[in-house]
């Protein structure tokens, strides 16, 4: 019988793919908000998986509000990359010196 | 047995997925990688019996988001080879802190199974449950206010992401339609008092 420990080992499991996608391709943005995106998978499905297991419908409800913050963070994450891309030909993450911070 | 052998296909293909999103040569075969992922995922929230958000995370993020990626993909010209330059590099550093996460995350989860109720089994739901309705009564009843906040949330996100893309290029011949709604009489009227012309 599939218990609550096997959902949370495979989002575990998920977790850490996803931080080490962050490490790996860390000259491209793109696959930064991808691995990002990820990552909230991951944690949605702790949540959906708690939830389903405690018999409580607030884990599904965050999930759906996760799910919305994630949606406006990718198109305003996206926008600012296409206008970054317009301005400096290259989405490289390590030639964004222009602050100098 | 059955759902666990399904479980256990379901687990391989996401793990699978997620190795190919954060290894694939090339970005769109990273966000098809993405796609697959999602779709696991819905399809093991369906075996968790979580069926409305299991849909909506095919329609928002295979149906919308995931086709944004592929757009901007698409549509920037990147530099593969630059951008997959240092992945050698960085392999390892990021595959131990992946392996200390994942092995905490594990242990903490492996050490507390035994004696909690949370891992009773899973209490199957009656034939005729909706979990639409579920969602919906605590959505729309508890929640109400955090609902509205998610749609301002929304709202914004497309009003910022207009007005990021927006560019407005010089030189270009178009229509102003606040100066043209602006516009007085004084500024375009002038009346001029001639003289009545005379018989000679």
């Amino acid at each position: 019988m599939i218990s609550l420990t096997h959902y949370l080992s495979l989002s575990a499991v998920l977790f850490g793919i996803s931080v080490a996608g962050i490490f790996i391709n860390r000259k491209n943005v793109i696959l930064l908000l991808m691995c990002v995106e990820l990552l909230l998978l991951a944690v949605n499905f702790n949540f959906i998986a708690l939830s389903r297991f405690m018999g409580d419908t607030t884990g599904q409800v965050f999930v759906f509000f996760v799910l919305t913050v994630a949606a406006a963070e990718s198109a305003i994450g996206l926008a600012i990359l296409v206008v970054l891309f317009r301005t400096r030909r290259s989405i490289n993450v390590q030639e964004l010196d222009v602050l100098r911070g | 047995m059955i759902t666990m052998i399904i479980f256990g296909f379901l687990a391989t293909v996401l793990v699978g997925a997620g190795i190919g999103v954060i290894t694939a040569r090339n970005p769109v075969y990273s966000a098809i990688f993405l796609v697959l992922a999602f779709v696991t995922s819905a399809v093991l929230w369906l075996l968790l019996e979580a069926e409305f958000l299991a849909i909506v995370l095919v329609l928002v993020y295979v149906g919308a988001v995931m086709v944004l990626f592929l757009f901007v993909v698409m549509m920037l010209d990147v530099n593969i080879a630059a951008a997959r330059e240092g992945f050698t590099r960085y392999a390892p550093i990021g595959a131990i802190v992946a392996g200390i996460v994942v092995f905490e995350l594990l242990a903490v989860i492996w050490a507390k199974q035994s004696g909690l109720p949370v891992t009773a089994p899973l209490v199957t739901n009656p034939a005729g449950h909706s979990n639409t309705r579920e969602i919906g009564l605590a959505l729309y009843g508890d929640y109400v206010f955090e609902f509205e906040l998610a749609a301002f949330i929304l709202l914004l996100a497309i009003v910022v992401a207009i007005m990021l893309t927006l560019r407005s290029r010089p030189g270009l011949r178009t229509q102003d339609v606040a100066a043209q709604v602006k516009v007085r009489r004084e500024d375009r009227v002038r009346l001029v008092k001639v003289p009545a012309e005379t018989e000679p």
